[in-house]
């Protein structure tokens, strides 16, 4: 995604993490070249979607999940048998492989991420997300706009590659949207919107991996016949 | 325009538009819904935080559906079938 970054120069950066903004002070006596290629390196490394960083679609990091999954799955099945468990709490089993699919997940993460420490720590209260609703909130607006970048925001510079626009108008809908992200993200609830956004990121491949390999499973479970299961979605 | 500076708390930050877009055109590419689309066709970021937000719900339920479906699937599985000897080789 590195297309993406912008070689204009940055404007100031209220809001990144501690390390970028060190780094970003210490770039501006820079060239602007070398700048720009650690600004995206930095830039990816935050954000997670670096290969190096979170390779979630690497079959190798798919085949590793897949082996926590199961022996989480394992567990939770050795604690609470099926044949002693009555039918009102078969949601509620449902739910148990939910958390240990979920917090294999963050094992693989490797507590690298906001959201995957949120799940190891228990601070992301999982509801059965079946039942979930998106509720309207009254959210505090987070995003100002720079005095800097009134012009530079509309993707119109030149020499920028933007596939995304940002009207002025709908800052109040971006930033009520955002927080709604944020409350679907782990551990995110409350962060900023840069951290939100990077968090969604990252949490997002790790999701699609986390389905994908659960899928593959199921397939591997029903193969041969005996699983007597409807076929998947 | 003034800023209530004393209300911005470390949650209420400022932050640029270019980072802004930066940040969501990172997530635009994760999306299915307007991945396909042409690169020329510029979608606004709340149309891309919209998506977003749909597509962690659908990803949401899709790992539910899967945890129920795989709750039965082990259930079912007979210590001494074939299916037993897949979990123990993924087990390796």
């Amino acid at each position: 995604m590195a297309s993406l970054v912008s070689d204009t120069e940055p404007p100031t950066y209220l809001n990144s993490t501690p390390t970028d903004l060190v780094r970003r002070k210490k770039r501006q006596s820079a060239s602007s070249a070398a700048a720009s290629s650690r600004r995206n390196n930095a830039a990816s490394a935050t954000a997670g979607d670096g290969d190096s960083h979170a390779p979630w679609r690497s079959e190798k990091q798919q085949r590793s999940y897949s082996a926590n999954l199961i022996q989480a799955l394992q567990q939770v099945r050795l604690s609470s048998p099926a044949a002693e468990t009555p039918y009102p709490t078969a949601q509620k089993r449902g739910k148990a492989f939910r958390e240990a699919a979920d917090r294999a997940l963050a094992v693989s993460a490797r507590g690298r991420t906001l959201w995957s420490r949120a799940i190891l720590f228990n601070r992301f209260k999982l509801k059965f997300r079946k039942q979930k609703r998106p509720r309207p909130a009254a959210i505090p607006a987070v995003i100002t706009r720079g005095s800097s970048s009134s012009s530079s925001g509309r993707g119109t510079k030149k020499r920028r590659v933007t596939v995304v626009k940002l009207n002025k108008k709908s800052i109040p809908t971006v930033n009520r949207k955002v927080r709604v992200l944020g409350r679907l993200v782990p551990g995110c609830k409350k962060e900023s919107v840069p951290v939100i956004l990077e968090e969604a990121t990252d949490y997002i491949q790790a999701l699609e991996m986390q389905v994908r390999a659960m899928k593959s499973l199921a397939e591997l479970l029903s193969g041969s016949g005996s699983g007597s299961a409807p076929p998947p979605i | 325009m003034s800023n209530r500076r004393s209300r911005q708390s470390s949650s209420a930050l400022r932050i640029s538009d270019d980072q802004m877009i930066d940040l969501v055109s990172k997530l635009r590419v994760l999306l299915p819904e307007i991945r396909e689309r042409r690169r020329s066709d510029k979608v606004s970021a709340s149309k891309v935080l919209q998506e977003t937000c749909n597509y962690i719900r659908k990803l949401h339920r899709e790992v539910d559906n899967l945890s129920d479906r795989l709750s039965q699937l082990l259930d079912s599985v007979d210590e001494d079938s074939q299916e037993a000897a897949v979990i123990r080789s993924l087990l390796m």
